[in-house]
């Protein structure tokens, strides 16, 4: 008899956590969910998408406040990868946020022209360009994404997309 | 000898060999025209230091290494440029080459001159190596100054000559060891020297006695840690990874170098090829090649200048039989067949199979995968060839990347023992291109991440302290002890 109410008690305390269990992993879920599609996305950080970024358009997505059709970098690739992930029907990518280059590029500076104003230096996403105040500034094009975020601050518009090597 | 491993997989196959090795090495004719393509080596490819027109001696360079993986390229002949322009290459329809036209007087290059190697520092030693234009000579042509200065990271590396000339019909190697042992101790004590190694290892197959003792010999008169082992004359054996497992008991990291162990591995020709710019200050201008297959009607192994014809070579060794069928540059398992043979001879051209319809293994129309595993059994890295090759036909990226297929070594020995005859190799070689595509993406896409998230961090941070500041002023203004509240 006890040993029978001690294991409805222990039935019921189970019960009792797997029913909670979801609430309490449903912001970790979500989480992960986000991590996986940020991996799905190129890292570009060009904003192109609407966001701030690729890891906030992955926030986005996860929320339901985003389509997966927004990502011209990653093309229409990222986007089936991004349907499949999600069970969504694949779409194409919505050419009203951007279309980008066949081939890859990258920024270059007209080192003569720039007058070192560091102002396309405060625009790139990852850092890629070196430089200081009235000093030539120029792209390390190993870690450019070609962005293209750093050509429209350019005052004297010295900033190029040429193809990556 | 202790440390040693058997290596998984393998085939043991007829070697062929004979047919060259009968007949003792001797040297090719000279052409009256030479082509030197400037890609001829790993890397990138070499700047020419002439013009059209200039007057050339032997041995003198032609083309300076670009960058840190490349090679200089020395003129085979003298005589004058004739030409810089693209010319058709066993390795490319449109390879940029120099051509020099022979003028047949032999005139030395002066500046050449022996160096006494124990005098250089090891650092320097290798810069003198690259000037040499010394590159692999088992066939890969990778910059042998590169591959020494990338051992520099591991302290008293263990130097691996590779002698185990595992391919069945190559016998250049075997043919070096017989009748130059004394060249590649010496080139073993210089490489020795320029990776200040503990100990050297020259590593050859059982199944080359005349080799073995022309070695002992060699290692007799010399003093220093250098010792002979032997391993199985099983295909590939050979294999650089495969060797350094048998011979050291040690696997290289499938993302890392034979440096990253402690081992440096070199071909005993390019051992001999260090020696010669050392000792004798001849660059490399000229290699071993063997001549083999029954469409060669005297098989043979010669020494031939870079830049050389192949038919010269072809014609030096008696020209064809009736019956040929193919000529393949290489081995039989990783050979590739050549179009035509007006093509000139590379530093990597370690063997030439004029191959009659006798030589070559008919094959027969593909048939399906039957499951048999003889393929994952012959694997000598340990792969599962069966499933590669599904994957590889849906281009399933993930897993082709998770069951290694960029660990193949591309020998040919699944393809060798497939029953249904399935050009496996063929496929996987097909398929590297786009997963190494998409794995550059994939850590280009990661540094780019950890670059992003750092900046958002900083400038979070940035604006953290600003908003302090500004609270450390205002507060000292009004000379409250607490921000007044309200909103931010």
């Amino acid at each position: 008899m006890l040993a029978a109410m001690f294991l409805a008690a222990m039935l019921a305390a189970l019960l009792a956590i797997v029913m909670l269990l979801p609430a309490w992993t449903a912001t970790t879920s979500q989480q992960r969910l986000i991590e996986r599609i940020d991996d799905l996305l190129p890292q570009t950080q060009c904003g192109r998408c609407t966001f701030k970024g690729c890891r906030p358009y992955a926030t986005a997505i996860a929320r339901g406040e985003a389509d997966i059709d927004q990502c011209p970098p990653g093309g229409d690739l990222t986007a089936a990868a991004l349907a499949n992930l999600l069970g969504r029907a694949p779409k194409r990518v919505d050419p009203r946020f951007g279309i980008m280059p066949a081939q890859a590029a990258v920024a270059w500076i007209d080192e003569p022209a720039c007058i070192g104003c560091t102002k396309c230096i405060q625009a790139c996403p990852v850092d890629a360009i070196v430089g200081a105040s009235k000093f030539m500034h120029t792209v390390i094009a190993a870690q450019c994404t070609g962005c293209e975020l750093c050509i429209p601050p350019c005052p004297v518009d010295c900033i190029e997309m040429r193809p990556a090597s | 000898m202790a440390g040693t491993r058997n290596v998984h997989g393998g085939l043991r196959l007829d070697a062929h060999k004979q047919r060259s090795t009968r007949t003792p090495l001797r040297l090719a004719g000279v052409p009256p025209e030479i082509v030197l393509p400037l890609d001829q080596h790993a890397g990138s490819p070499a700047t020419p230091l002439v013009q059209p027109g200039d007057v050339v001696e032997l041995g003198q360079p032609v083309a300076v290494a670009q960058s840190d993986i490349s090679a200089w390229l020395h003129s085979p002949v003298s005589g004058r440029v004739s030409a810089i322009e693209p010319r058709q290459a066993p390795h490319k329809t449109d390879a940029l080459s120099i051509v020099i036209a022979n003028d047949g007087e032999e005139r030395r290059h002066a500046a050449n001159t022996p160096i006494d190697f124990r005098s250089l520092k090891p650092a320097e030693l290798c810069e003198h190596i690259a000037r040499g234009g010394i590159v692999g000579l088992g066939g890969a042509a990778f910059p042998t100054a590169a591959k020494l200065l990338r051992a520099f990271t591991s302290e008293q590396p263990h130097l691996l000559l590779n002698g185990a000339e595992c391919e069945p019909w190559i016998s250049c190697d075997e043919m070096l060891m017989r009748e130059r042992a004394a060249d590649i101790v010496f080139g073993a004590q210089v490489l020795c020297h320029a990776l200040n190694a503990a100990r050297c290892t020259i590593a050859i197959e059982d199944d080359v006695p005349e080799a073995r003792q022309a070695l002992q010999e060699a290692l007799a008169t010399c003093a220093g840690a250098i010792t002979l082992a032997t391993v199985a004359s099983v295909y590939p054996a050979g294999g650089e990874r495969q060797l350094i497992t048998s011979i050291a008991g040690l696997e290289v990291p499938g993302d890392g170098l034979p440096a990253d162990i402690g081992m440096v591995c070199q071909n005993v020709g390019t051992a001999a090829a260090v020696a010669r710019w050392i000792r004798d200050g001849e660059p490399l201008i000229s290699r071993i090649v063997s001549v083999t297959g029954s469409g060669v009607r005297q098989a043979a192994n010669l020494e031939v200048r870079i830049g050389t014809p192949l038919a010269s070579i072809v014609a030096d060794c008696g020209g064809y039989a009736d019956d040929v069928q193919a000529l393949i540059m290489g081995g039989s398992m990783m050979g590739v067949a050549l179009a035509s043979d007006a093509l000139p001879l590379l530093k990597a051209t370690n063997c030439l199979i004029v191959a009659a319809a006798a030589d070559l293994q008919p094959r027969g129309p593909e048939m399906p995968c039957i499951r048999c595993g003889n393929c994952s059994d012959a694997c000598p890295a340990s792969l599962l060839p069966q499933q590669l090759h599904w994957y590889a036909l849906s281009g399933d990226q993930p897993q082709l990347e998770r069951l290694g297929l960029l660990d193949c070594i591309e020998c040919g020995c699944c393809d060798y023992v497939c029953p249904s005859q399935i050009p496996l190799t063929q496929r996987f070689r097909a398929a590297k291109p786009a997963l190494l595509t998409t794995l550059t993406a994939r850590r280009q896409a990661d540094a780019a991440r950890a670059r992003f998230e750092s900046r958002e961090q900083r400038l979070a941070r940035l604006e953290q302290e600003q908003r302090a500041r500004l609270e450390e002023k205002r507060r000292q203004l009004t000379g409250r002890k607490t921000p007044p509240a309200g909103p931010e």
